[in-house]
């Protein structure tokens, strides 16, 4: 329950603010796109401008009223989803485009843009924006920012954290902050821009966003390589980058991800393959000619089935669309669909692969897993029932042994979904006592009402309360 | 906490494994209209499927609000073909009305007195729906309305009902059973296929021409054809409108019309009943009387293109009539676009077969416009019941068609080509509209009529 005069204070301090209390307008924003997590708004409120969030912000403080701020929620963390007597600040409403600057390569939009529309204005003007979420269609780039979202073609150009020049940010306490500019070098004080991309909104508010873009690659090229086995696929990862090239996509999908995936899309993918690699090579058309050449003689060399190229750029566009859909696409096969993405070093991908099958025998659970095979980011989808109470617990056991196994080559628990709800449990294991201590030391700077999105990444005090799960799920 | 409820709602009712199936992802947001429209998520397809499931959870009673926001659905069914998860949107969609109209939370004297005439009495009886389309003709025909219009007598008319006069859809002098015989076999040589073929209500009374195009091209292809007389109402207005009864009732009665073993393919050539049509097997699916036709039914339902490009259907080799007269001049080719029917593209995932068709007609080039698959605001009755959302998508599918330069759009859909139509003429300065709105398989026979007098002369 929110403080009752904090509506009535808030319609009068921004009196065009679109506030929605009903249970049927406001039930819709209690989740994201995370499986099994759920939790309850007071209110959802969409504002028009910084000035709109800042007294938000400050009316929540005087009200010690949590905020959680979400876009489209397509999070796959839990970060959207709403604490008890939290407002939901949902940024969609800021939509627009301010500025695309040919002459320094930026583009600058307000947070609730859709990351499609952003490639889609710099494709129009000869540029590019590289990072592609498998949610590009509708996660909006202030989501992408605040979960430093990666994609497809993390392996050549990285994540959304590459591209960010600059932010505005609205404070706690409501004061706005500009961090970065539009120079390519900037070395003064300390980088307060990088501790907000990724902050998952417990920092502040981003209203506005200065990306990078890079000229458009002028040729591309798309791959497909079927293998009998994972192991096959794994080595001619590995052969490939030890031989020194760096394809902008290199995506693994296993038989069961590559069914689902088929039985959506109808692209005539070779569902008899155990395990297939999405390759995508681009930049100058005689050095994405000559990579695809050595890359087909890289899989040939390592047990390739058959190696196929994209006919047409249309072509290629469906095949990586398909991919995208992989997560979604696995919910055909079970009622619950949870997704991992534990990453490792890549020269440790064979070992993680194999480990997460037999874990998976070991518990008896269904697992299928695709990925940015590239960069070593595995997505290992658990298919269950949320509401079969034994068999998440052998999920959840089977979960816990992957995280342990991923960290002990290396890795991490989270590639670029981030922390969240989901994950806030195996935090501490990864980073160790300092940088954990240091986390909450930043956060009760920024933050000391511990109001932006309580419980997230980390919770700040032992009795710190967090949205229901229908099951233990990471929370 | 669940509340006690003496019974179970609808939506509690259905196999829990559907409303499960929806993950949430948000792949669905984009490609819904009325999302992207307002831009909140209730207005969603998973925003709706939460509000569905609460409701079946017992965590939400059925409310006002939530009758409101199922009416507020297009039922266009983008998200289907959005969703890689597979939801099987249509069945919570069609039990989430009926749930509506059981908990009456929409319930009004008036609403009621249309919904009763309508679903319960118009839409049952075959041959009161021709008499009363008859009565209409006769008005259109003899003058009355256009001296009533001229008099303005349409002022007279409730507000709504005054908006929505100038739309009435125009009669035809004869409909399909004057038209056609209730067998028909092909000039020449024996049939390859015995068909049925449905001639629908609204398409039966205001586009018979469409029938007869239908038969004709069916017959060119090898096709005999068997056309029942005064055929019943397949239901789809009823199931899309929470009356799931009366679509029950429909179905049964059109099951019992057909002998499918004779059969090789039913034929729909109406986006919106063809999707329903395929529905029948789940909708008797718990018939031990009629699950097996049911069944046996919606695997030979067959929409017309698809049919065509199944049996690998002749191009012709004559441009059709129509078409040669808006060409600008003699050689050059005729522009037409396609705009998709949601029920045939979403809810029958036919969507390259029609464009097949069209592209091979002589003198035809096909020019996709934007958002070919995107609702027009027909959407069966939506445009009565939510005028507003109608004729924003209106308004934007007749751009989008305007901005392809084509003089014809390509449709097939009744619903669809009389909000073209009327939205085309609203955008004419004139009020006469340079584009025409046809169905496709009237130019595919308009083309095989003109290889024949071609042939003659």
């Amino acid at each position: 329950m929110l403080p009752s005069s904090f509506l009535t204070e808030l319609q009068s301090a921004a009196p065009s603010l679109t506030v929605l209390t009903a249970r049927e307008d406001i039930l819709p924003y209690g989740f994201d796109g995370t499986a099994t997590l759920k939790g309850a708004a007071g209110a959802v409120v969409f504002p028009k401008n910084a000035t709109d969030v800042a007294s938000i912000l400050r009316l929540s403080r005087a009200h010690r009223v949590p905020v959680v701020t979400r876009g489209s929620g397509t999070g796959l963390s839990g970060g959207s989803v709403p604490v008890p007597g939290c407002i939901v600040l949902c940024l969609v409403d800021m939509n627009r485009i301010l500025e695309i600057d040919t002459k320094n390569l930026t583009l600058t939009a307000e947070p609730g843009v859709i990351t499609q529309r952003i490639f889609d204005a710099a494709d129009a003007v000869g540029l590019f924006y590289p990072p592609d979420p498998g949610s590009m269609k509708i996660s909006t780039i202030g989501g992408n920012v605040a979960e430093n979202a990666g994609g497809l073609r993390g392996l050549k150009y990285g994540v959304t954290r590459n591209y960010v020049m600059g932010l505005e940010v609205v404070l706690p306490d409501g004061s706005v902050a500009h961090l970065g500019n539009k120079c390519v070098k900037d070395v003064a004080g300390y980088n307060l821009r990088d501790l907000f991309i990724g902050s998952e909104g417990t920092l502040g508010v981003v209203t506005k966003v200065l990306l990078k873009l890079l000229p458009k690659p002028a040729a591309r090229q798309t791959l497909l390589a079927t293998y009998a086995s994972m192991d096959a696929a794994a080595e001619t990862v590995s052969a490939i980058i030890a031989e020194k090239i760096i394809p902008c996509t290199l995506e693994f999908l296993d038989q069961r991800t590559l069914r689902c995936v088929e039985a959506f899309a109808k692209v005539g993918l070779p569902t008899e393959a155990e395990a297939l690699l999405l390759i995508e090579t681009d930049g100058h058309p005689a050095a994405v000619a000559d990579e695809a050449l050595r890359i087909e003689a890289i899989c040939a060399r390592h047990q390739a089935l058959a190696v196929r190229r994209a006919a047409t750029a249309e072509e290629a566009v469906r095949l990586a669309t398909a991919r995208r859909s992989a997560f979604s696409a696995l919910a055909r096969l079970r009622p619950t669909t949870i997704l991992e993405d534990a990453t490792v070093p890549r020269s440790e991908l064979a070992a993680m692969i194999r480990f997460i099958n037999t874990v998976a025998q070991k518990h008896r659970v269904e697992v299928a897993t695709f990925g940015h095979f590239g960069d070593g980011n595995l997505h290992p989808t658990f298919l269950t029932d949320e509401r079969n109470h034994e068999e998440m617990h052998r999920v959840e056991a089977a979960m816990r042994e992957i995280f342990d196994y991923a960290l002990s080559l290396g890795g991490t628990i989270t590639g670029e979904h981030g922390v969240g709800l989901a994950k806030k449990n195996f935090l501490h294991q990864q980073l160790g006592d300092s940088s954990f201590a240091l986390l909450k030391t930043i956060k009760k700077a920024l933050d000391p009402d511990g109001l932006m999105n309580p419980g997230k990444i980390f919770d700040l005090a032992e009795n710190a309360t967090t949205p229901s799960s229908a099951h233990a799920h990471g929370a | 906490m669940e509340p006690e409820t003496p019974f179970l709602t609808r939506l509690a009712a259905l196999d829990y494994s559907v409303l499960q199936q929806c993950m949430h992802c948000g792949m669905c947001l984009p490609t819904c209209p009325t999302y992207v429209e307002t831009g909140r998520e209730r207005n969603s397809p998973r925003g709706r499927i939460a509000l569905m499931r609460a409701i079946a959870d017992g965590e939400m009673t059925t409310t006002r609000e939530f009758g409101e926001e199922m009416y507020y659905c297009l039922g266009c069914l983008a998200c289907t073909t959005a969703c890689p998860a597979g939801v099987n949107y249509p069945v919570l969609f069609e039990a989430a009305r009926a749930e509506v109209e059981r908990a009456q939370v929409l319930s009004n004297p008036k609403r009621d007195a249309i919904r009763w005439f309508t679903l319960r009495f118009l839409f049952l009886r075959p041959r009161l729906l021709r008499f009363a389309g008859r009565m209409l003709w006769l008005w259109q025909a003899s003058g009355a309305q256009t001296l009533a219009r001229r008099l303005k007598l349409t002022r007279l008319l409730p507000a709504n009902l005054e908006r929505l006069e100038p739309q009435t859809p125009v009669m035809r002098r004869h409909f399909s059973d004057a038209l056609i015989k209730s067998i028909e076999k092909p000039a020449s040589g024996a049939p390859r296929y015995r068909v049925l073929v449905l001639t629908g209500c609204v398409q039966d009374l205001a586009f018979s021409d469409v029938n007869r195009a239908t038969v004709d091209v069916l017959l060119e292809n090898g096709c005999e054809v068997i056309t029942p007389r005064a055929q019943s109402c397949c239901g789809s207005l009823h199931a899309h409108n929470g009356d799931e009864a009366s679509a029950q009732v429909l179905a049964r009665r059109q099951l019992d019309a057909v002998d499918l073993s004779q059969l090789d393919a039913i034929i729909s050539n109406a986006g919106g009943c063809g999707s329903h049509l395929r529905q029948y097997d789940h909708l008797l699916h718990d018939d031990p009387q009629y699950a097996a036709r049911a069944r046996e039914w919606s695997k030979k339902l067959k929409d017309i293109h698809e049919w065509l490009v199944e049996i690998g259907f002749r191009k012709p080799a004559t441009a059709p009539d129509s078409l040669r007269a808006s060409s600008t001049s003699a050689g050059t080719s005729c522009t037409v676009t396609y705009h998709e029917s949601c029920h045939l593209c979403h809810g029958q995932k036919v969507s390259r077969q029609p464009r097949e068709i069209l592209k091979s007609l002589p003198g035809v080039e096909l020019k996709e416009c934007a958002e070919a698959n995107w609702c027009c605001g027909s959407a069966g009755v939506y445009n009565i019941t939510q005028p507003e959302t109608a004729a924003w998508l209106q308004t934007r599918k007749v751009g989008h068609v305007q901005a392809t330069g084509a003089s014809w759009v390509a449709t097939a859909n009744p619903g669809c080509h009389l909000q073209l139509e009327n939205g085309l003429k609203a955008a004419a300065p004139s009020g006469a509209s340079t584009t025409q709105v046809v169905h496709p398989i009237v130019l595919l026979a308009e083309a095989y009529a003109a290889e024949r007098s071609a042939a003659l002369r």
